[in-house]
């Protein structure tokens, strides 16, 4: 078996790589692609090997990019899509929420939609305002999308090539303060289902469940509480649309307790949806109320206070004590 | 300069005699290549599609529909831009081109299911039989950035631009003046000519958008917006189906000739309501209605007809042929049934989704749950 160990912005380039490989109707699109390589250089070298038409530099109009994707799905291609920043996918919500997600349906079936939207997303890289949002929520109420998040680097290279198999569109949402963490990737591995989630790390006491960058300051918060002699179970939830509850309510089950982290704002979020769930479905096998550790319900804000915006592990162990409290 | 004076092409004058403008000359051998039968069918189109209309209007009126757009009074630009576009030509309708739709294979009835409330979209554009036409949308401007893609992957595939105008294909698409206004228009308009997509942008313009006056949506003749994305554009009489015919005719097979974009701005003038939830005499005069009835596009063409010594009898049966396609409509229409519950959950998603199997099946148990296995 080949292992490598590579950053996670390498494991997406060589998943698009062989994902572009493995089918000549994927083409990639979006701002910066190309000569470039992406502003994070997800993309680099590709239109180098397989040319400006299967590479598109497209114009700085993210509508635009997405719309046109859409009618070259329509026209038989499998479109990847790069949003240069999170806070940058607004102007494109339009074709994503009231286009993109509801063709399939609108067509009674008769037309897939095969479109992947890469988003890198989050915080913790000191950038300016629009750069550093959390938009999940917004995608997991659509219905018609899916909505996935890889955490590690091979998770990031299996899933960017499951999304781009996937029949129906993707908001793919790269956690972009961990680009550059490494991890070994097994390139001929068979890969997890796109949708299930993921049992990181055993532990009896309390069960803590994310998705995306927060994973790795899950495990961060379990090492930390280990020390104190309470054993944290890890779930990456991996899939935020649909969600794979059954590690979930299996964990949950064994702990009697949850708490759930994320960076985006806790209203009516991904983490509030998958409290209220393991509520319903395993309500007698609960010591203590689902908490959830979050982004304050604000604007994300200005760089030099993101430290104290974003939940760290000493907000996931603080949880974790309340929890235990019950 | 107001929208209306600007340069256009007009092969017939609003009384119907042949008096082709100054800007018309070079399409002038596209119209004296027609027939006498294409000629005709230029007309019974028109008749038919109006007929299918009015009988539409009525049908909402009645209750039988929720809403239905009519499209009275721009048959000419739909009907000459629809019978300009080849048979392997792609287009993309937004909610109002019931002529296009129709000549295109389209069934009226099916467009009568979205407005009844059966379908959200009504007919499948991948079937052969509907002329490869897209579904209806209703969000102003989108189906533009669908048609400048769908554009760019003929070119990408090198299905057009191959010097073989029975073989290369194009892109028509169909927006108004309201739509005009929009960023998706705009985008759209930056890709094709980014790309040289084989796209003809077909607006039309009825002057009102619902209450909204086109000089609330661009202080220059729209036609003139072209030339800033680098996109030639031509000015036509969207009352003239001649006009309108030759017009789209050359710039599509420029644009599929691999010439990149085109765009036509069809001057023409919805006569009746933007839908038949809005009451015009509430925004507009009856003076300007009255002046547009004088340039009616289906007189026009008839008064060209006569001039040309058309018998009396193609006129008869052709209003006869369209009795019967709005009685067809009418009949048909009220018989239609709503879907099956499971078109809630059936189409979300191309693949399987637990979260649909789940709620299907909460609904199926909870109305078995009932007495007799149904409320």
């Amino acid at each position: 078996m080949t292992i490598e160990t590579m950053p996670m912005s390498r494991a997406l380039n060589a998943g698009l790589r062989k994902a572009m490989e493995d089918d000549p109707r994927v083409l990639l699109m979006g701002e910066d692609i190309g000569r470039l390589g992406g502003v994070f250089r997800i993309t680099e070298h590709l239109q180098r090997d397989f040319g400006d038409r299967r590479v598109l530099d497209t114009p700085l109009a993210e509508s635009g990019i997405v719309g046109t994707a859409i009618g070259l799905a329509m026209a038989g291609f499998r479109p990847v899509i790069e949003i240069q920043f999170d806070g940058f996918v607004f102007p494109a919500f339009d074709q994503i929420t009231s286009q993109l997600a509801k063709l399939t349906n609108r067509h009674e079936g008769a037309l897939s939609m095969p479109v992947v939207i890469r988003i890198p997303y989050g915080g913790h890289i000191g950038a300016v305002e629009h750069h550093q949002e959390s938009p999940e929520a917004y995608f997991t109420h659509t219905p018609g999308l899916r909505v996935v998040s890889p955490s590690t680097p091979n998770d990031a290279y299996w899933m960017i090539q499951e999304a781009i198999r996937s029949n129906d569109p993707v908001i793919f949402l790269e956690p972009k303060s961990r680009y550059w963490q490494k991890g070994e990737v097994e390139l001929e591995a068979s890969a997890l289902p796109l949708h299930a989630s993921r049992i990181v790390r055993r532990g009896t006491d309390v069960t803590l469940v994310g998705h995306g960058a927060m994973v790795t300051t899950l495990l961060q918060a379990a090492a930390l509480a280990e020390a104190e002699g309470t054993s944290c179970e890890v779930v990456d939830v991996r899939s935020l649309s649909p969600v794979d509850y059954g590690p979930i309510l299996d964990s949950v089950r064994s702990t009697g307790r949850m708490v759930y982290a994320q960076e985006a704002p806790g209203h009516t979020s991904v983490g509030s949806e998958i409290a209220a769930t393991v509520m319903e479905r395993a309500f007698y096998a609960l010591e203590a109320p689902v908490l959830r550790v979050s982004g304050f319900d604000t604007p994300f804000p200005p760089a030099k206070l993101e430290g104290t915006y974003l939940p760290d592990a000493d907000r996931i162990l603080e949880a974790v004590d309340r929890s235990l409290a019950y | 300069m107001t929208p209306i004076e600007a340069p256009l092409v007009r092969v017939l004058a609003d009384d119907g005699s042949y008096a082709p403008s100054a800007d018309a000359e070079r399409y002038l051998p596209l119209i004296d290549a027609l027939t006498d039968a294409e000629l005709e069918q230029f007309y019974r189109d028109m008749v038919v599609i109006r007929a299918i209309d009015t009988q539409a209007t009525n049908l909402q009126r009645q209750g039988q529909l929720a809403l239905w757009p009519p499209s009275r009074g721009q048959e000419a630009a739909q009907v000459g831009s629809a019978r300009a576009a080849r048979a392997h030509d792609t287009l993309f309708p937004s909610y109002r081109e019931h002529a296009v739709t129709r000549i295109r294979g389209v069934d009226p009835v099916d467009i009568l299911k979205v407005m009844r409330g059966t379908s959200h979209g009504g007919w499948n554009p991948t079937d052969p039989q509907n002329g490869n036409t897209r579904i209806y949308t209703l969000v102003l401007g989108s189906q533009t950035l669908h048609a400048a893609g769908y554009a760019m992957g003929l070119a990408f595939d090198g299905r057009t631009g191959t010097g073989d105008p029975e073989r290369d294909e194009a892109v028509v698409v169909y927006y108004g003046d309201g739509a005009s206004s929009q960023g998706d228009v705009h985008e759209a308009m930056v890709f094709a000519a980014s790309y040289d997509a084989p796209v003809l942008f077909f607006l039309q313009n009825n002057h009102w958008a619902i209450s909204v006056p086109v000089e609330t949506q661009s202080k220059v003749p729209l036609v003139s917006r072209g030339a800033g994305y680098g996109i030639p554009s031509v000015r036509v009489d969207g009352n003239d189906v001649l006009a309108s015919y030759a017009v789209s005719r050359t710039l599509l097979d420029e644009a599929r000739s691999g010439l990149g974009p085109r765009a036509v701005e069809a001057v023409t003038y919805r006569m009746g309501a933007h839908t038949t939830s809005d009451d015009p005499t509430k925004y507009r005069g009856s003076d300007e209605e009255q002046r547009w009835a004088q340039r009616d596009p289906i007189a026009r063409m008839r008064a060209f007809l006569e001039g040309r010594g058309a018998p009396a009898s193609l006129f008869q049966e052709t209003d006869a042929e369209a009795a019967d396609a709005a009685e067809d409509l009418r009949s048909r229409a009220i018989t239609l049934t709503s879907p099956e519950r499971s078109l809630i959950f059936d189409h979300v998603y191309s693949d399987p989704h637990p979260l649909m199997a789940e709620q299907k099946t909460w609904l199926n148990d909870y109305e078995a749950s009932f007495e007799g296995g149904a409320r």
